[in-house]
This record gives structure tokens, C-alpha cells and sequence, in this order.
């Protein structure tokens, strides 16, 4: 039984009539990638808040690495909140060295240098001296990830760490991401992207109109949906061999329902039928995540 | 945490620009009075101004006269308007508060701060302004104070001091204002503009004599009451009064200041 980083219990947020996040019960553990999924406006961003105080909930509770007292855990938390945030008219370093001294327990001695790690870490030890208002979306969003990493938290909290980066950026910090997670590093990763879900998470949970929908590993969102998919180019005699198995036919490939794809593969090529390929469909996130959430919810339509 | 926060302050260009064109200003009328020698006659324009042209060691109480109805108020008002709102509009307030930083202590820090401003410009501009005005006018061993006999340069040293601290604890009232006006919106502009509408307001209703019962009460009322510190002997009564009614809109509006920020979703 691991520790429980963050755990929420029926957390609860109204805005006057409005229920942003009803009654949330995350189960977060030590050592989790978790990825936090959820269409645009379904409260992923309030629940994030609350976690960190920031919002305070209606009702409910937070409790961050074992304590519901956020002030005493906060500096061991390294967060990222809807896209990074600096002092445009200071540079780089000069950001994350006032952003170390604001908060209790940063060593003077020892800031220069952490800063200096952090910005090797994100890949912005070279370009410093210019002030933050001339960086690009980029190299923002690092030095979003670097402010976070300062203190060398136990759990990071970002929501969508890759927006605005390139390919290869998105590939640096999911590395990154990565290499802190084999330290021992809790990862919760809030997004709307199911790829950068599906690439790094090892839990999702799914939220929808400010409900938990779903919470799981994800390959268990992942399972087998228990059909199988045959390409064949005799199309017409593996339909007559299977009969009523045959879910759906189209073009060169057949679904077929079956628990056994192994056994199906051998009574295809028994009764002669060329296989081109065989593969057990499985649930896709995408697919399960659009089958758990209605319409991202801002998208109004008259009740 | 407040080391931060005048850092972050003394490092902005905004902050200076500010403080010099409080400065220049005073300067500009000095230069005007030396160059025509054509003084407002006594008893009308800005408090002192007849009186510098024969002893520039008064300019210092002149300049706070002419910067106070209007530049300091709205430079101040910039300032700590800014405070808690132009945090949340850079969105640095969230990252501010989960480093963590307690609500209570950034708000002091931001007070403090805006006190320290409050402190520089009053004083730049004095400082300024004396050394503006004993190069252009001269110095003479005793000032002519502005009723009743004159007074001495040490006494009138004293009363510059005590005049600067009754100007600073007015701009303090101002900056109690933005400040609570600061933590309920998350623009800048909103809540500076707030301050100077309100202090505009008082301005009109101070000038209004319909309005002279809820006169005692206007913020504004009781601002160029420090020039009743030149007279021989002080009038004390309006310092007294103004001091008081400060204390007052600075008690309250830090209060809901603070009470407001306490319990406020950051969702910004």
C-alpha cells in the first residue's frame, strides 16, 4: 500500500449557482504519473486551484502529502497553474531568484546555485541576461517548469507543461517529466491533450461537469474490448466460416467478437483463409474518454 | 518577503519615472517664478509661493502644496493599486501564494512597500525642492512665517520635517483605499482609478458648500493642513482633525483589505 499524495474528499466548489467541482474524491499516490483529463471548462482548472489553496472549496477536503494543513506541505510542491507567469521587466534568473526569496526556507547561500541547476535543467542556461518580456512562449513555459522545480518538490502539479512548445521541447520536458518520476517524484499532469496523457501517465482520472468519472491505470481505460480485427483479402469465406461472430464487415477487414484471438487466428488459416493481419481491438483513451464526458461544456446548448 | 517586494519596486523604471516627475514639477514652477519674478499676491495660488521668492529655504513646504491636490495622490494611487491586482493580472499572484507565501504576509509586504514609496516620493520632492529653491532664491536666517512672528530656520527645519510626516500619512490614507480596491478586482487600472475617482469626488464635495455636512468626513478635506504648521504659533486644530480622519479611512480600508484578501478565490 503506497501513501497518498494528494487525496480530495466530496470536494465541493459553487460559484453562486454554478457547481464548478462536485464532490471530487482523487486518490493521487506516491510515485503516480497522473494525468488529469477533461474537456475545456469541466473544472479541472478550480480542482487544481483548490488543491493548491487558491480557491477555497465550498465543502470538502484536500489533503496533500498526508496533511489537510497546506501551508506546512506547499513547499514541498512544485506547481505550474494555466501557463506560466514572470516579472516581464527581469531576466530569467533574476525571476527565479526573487520567486526562491519569497517563499520561506530557500537557503541564501545556495540560491544562485540552485537557480543555476534549474535553468540547465529546462535547457535556458544560455539565454539569460534579456528580460523575460522578450522570451518567447517557449521559453516561458520553461521557466514556468524551472520556478516549479526550485525547491526539488516531492509532487509537481502542472497544467499543460507543453503548451506552446515545439515538438522537440514537448519531447525535452516529457523527459524531463520522466527522469524526475524515476527520482521519486509524484507527477500530476492536468490536460485536455489524451496524447500527452496516453505518452506519460501511468493513472488517469477523468473529469467531466465537475464530476470524477472516472479513475483508474491507465491501461485499464486501455482494456481489450473483447473483438478482434481480421484483414484478410477472402473477405466473403472467413464471414461464411464465422458466421453470427461477425460484428461488422468493411472493405478488407471483418470485426469479429471473440475472447480468443489466438484460437481465431488458427481456424482462419485451418480453413484456408489468408490473414494479413490480426490484432484484439482495445479501448482507446480517446474513445473512453468521449464515451465517459458529454460535450465539453463550453459549448452551451439551450436546456 | 518585504525585501522582495522593494526589490521588486526599486527595480521597476516606473517606480523613478515617477518619482522624477514629482520632482519636476515643483522645479518648473520655481524656475517660472525666478525667471519672471511675478509672485501670486499673498493670500492666493498655491500656500507659500509669495513667501519663497525671499527665502527658498520655505520652497520645500511650497512644493508639497503644489504636488499634494493632485500628482502625489494619483502617483500613490498608481502604486498600490497595483500592488495586489497587477500581481494577478501578470498571473505571478498564484505562483506567489503556492510558493507558499501566507496571505497576511504578502499583504504587509505590499503595504510596507507602498509606505516605502510613499516615503521616497515625499521625500525627493522635498529634498528636490530645497535645493531648487535655495539655488534660486537665496536663504535668509529667518523665515517669515505666515502669521504672527518670524521663525527661526531651526524651527522651520522641524516644521518642514512635520510637514512631510502629515503629507505621508494623507498619502497613506490614499494608498489604504487602492489597496482594498486592489485585492477586489484583478485589474490595475480598475482599482487605481478607483482611488483617484473617489478622491476626486471628495475634492468637489470639499469645494461644494452644500455639502458641508459630511465636509469633516471627506478624505480629502484636511490634506493642505500642514501649511497651518507655518503659522506662529500652529494652528493645531485641522492637523489634529486630519490626522485623526486618516487614521480612521486607514484602519478601515486596510481592515477590508485584508479581510477581503483573506478569503478570496485567486482565480486569476
Amino acid at each position: 500500500m503506497t501513501a497518498s499524495v494528494i487525496r480530495t474528499t466530496a470536494l465541493t466548489k459553487r460559484f453562486g449557482r454554478l457547481t464548478a467541482v462536485d464532490a471530487v474524491d482523487l486518490d493521487v499516490r506516491e510515485g503516480d504519473r497522473y494525468g488529469f483529463l477533461g474537456p475545456n471548462g469541466s473544472g479541472k482548472t478550480t480542482t487544481v486551484r483548490m488543491l493548491l489553496g487558491l480557491v477555497l472549496p465550498t465543502s470538502g477536503e484536500v489533503e496533500l502529502l498526508g496533511t489537510g494543513r497546506l501551508r506546512t506541505v506547499l513547499p514541498q510542491v512544485g506547481a505550474m497553474i494555466e501557463g506560466p507567469a514572470a516579472y516581464g521587466h527581469l531576466s530569467g534568473r533574476t525571476n527565479l531568484a526573487l520567486s526562491d526569496a519569497a517563499g520561506r526556507g530557500g537557503s541564501r547561500r545556495t540560491r544562485r546555485t540552485r537557480v543555476g541547476e534549474v535553468l540547465e535543467q529546462v535547457g535556458l542556461d544560455a539565454v539569460d541576461d534579456r528580460p523575460v518580456k522578450a522570451y518567447s512562449l517557449g521559453m516561458r513555459q520553461r521557466l514556468g517548469i524551472g520556478a516549479a522545480l526550485l525547491r526539488k518538490p516531492r509532487l509537481l502539479v502542472l497544467d499543460e507543461p507543453t503548451n506552446g512548445l515545439d515538438p522537440q521541447g514537448i519531447r525535452e520536458v516529457r523527459d524531463l517529466l520522466l527522469q524526475l518520476n524515476a527520482q521519486g517524484t509524484t507527477v500530476f499532469l492536468s490536460s485536455h491533450l489524451l496524447a500527452e496523457i496516453e505518452a506519460l501517465c501511468t493513472r488517469v482520472g477523468v473529469l467531466d461537469r465537475g464530476r470524477l468519472v472516472a479513475q483508474d491505470d491507465l491501461a485499464a481505460l486501455q482494456a481489450p474490448t473483447g473483438r478482434t480485427v481480421v484483414q484478410t483479402p477472402d473477405v466473403a469465406r472467413a464471414g461464411r466460416l464465422l458466421g453470427a461472430a461477425v460484428e461488422l464487415v468493411g472493405g478488407d477487414s471483418l470485426l469479429v467478437r471473440t475472447d480468443d484471438p489466438a484460437g481465431l487466428n488458427a481456424r482462419l488459416v485451418e480453413a484456408g483463409v489468408r490473414v494479413r493481419c490480426l490484432q484484439p481491438e482495445r479501448h482507446t483513451l480517446e474513445d473512453t474518454v468521449l464515451e465517459l464526458t458529454s460535450d465539453g461544456s463550453d459549448r452551451i446548448t439551450a436546456a | 518577503m518585504i525585501v522582495v517586494e522593494l526589490n521588486k519596486m526599486l527595480r521597476r523604471p516606473r517606480t523613478w519615472v515617477m518619482v522624477l516627475l514629482l520632482c519636476l514639477l515643483p522645479a518648473i514652477v520655481a524656475v517660472f517664478l525666478k525667471t519672471s519674478d511675478v509672485a501670486p499676491r499673498p493670500g492666493t495660488g498655491p500656500a507659500f509661493l509669495s513667501a519663497v521668492l525671499e527665502n527658498g529655504a520655505l520652497f520645500p513646504a511650497a512644493a508639497l502644496a503644489i504636488v499634494l491636490p493632485l500628482f502625489l495622490p494619483v502617483a500613490v494611487s498608481l502604486i498600490a493599486g497595483d500592488a495586489v491586482a497587477g500581481e494577478a493580472q501578470a498571473g505571478t499572484l498564484r505562483y506567489l501564494l503556492v510558493r507558499p507565501v501566507g496571505r497576511t504576509r504578502l499583504l504587509v509586504a505590499k503595504l510596507v512597500s507602498v509606505i516605502v514609496f510613499c516615503v521616497v516620493a515625499v521625500t525627493a520632492v522635498s529634498t528636490s525642492a530645497y535645493v531648487v529653491g535655495t539655488q534660486l532664491f537665496g536663504t535668509q536666517p529667518s523665515v517669515a512665517s505666515l502669521s504672527g512672528p518670524d521663525l527661526t530656520t531651526q524651527q522651520a527645519t522641524t516644521r518642514t520635517v512635520l510637514a512631510i510626516l502629515y503629507v505621508g500619512w494623507s498619502m497613506l490614507g490614499v494608498a489604504a483605499v487602492a489597496l482594498f480596491l486592489s485585492t477586489i478586482t484583478d485589474s490595475p487600472l480598475a482599482a487605481s482609478l478607483g482611488a483617484i475617482a473617489m478622491l476626486i469626488t471628495s475634492g468637489v464635495l470639499v469645494g461644494l458648500d452644500a455639502a458641508a455636512s459630511v465636509q469633516p468626513y471627506l478624505p480629502t478635506r484636511y490634506w493642505l493642513a500642514f501649511v497651518d504648521l507655518f503659522r506662529e504659533p500652529v494652528a493645531y486644530r485641522d492637523l489634529v482633525r486630519g490626522t485623526a480622519l486618516q487614521a480612521v479611512y486607514i484602519g478601515v480600508f486596510l481592515a477590508g483589505a485584508w479581510a477581503n484578501f483573506m478569503t478570496k478565490d485567486v482565480t486569476s
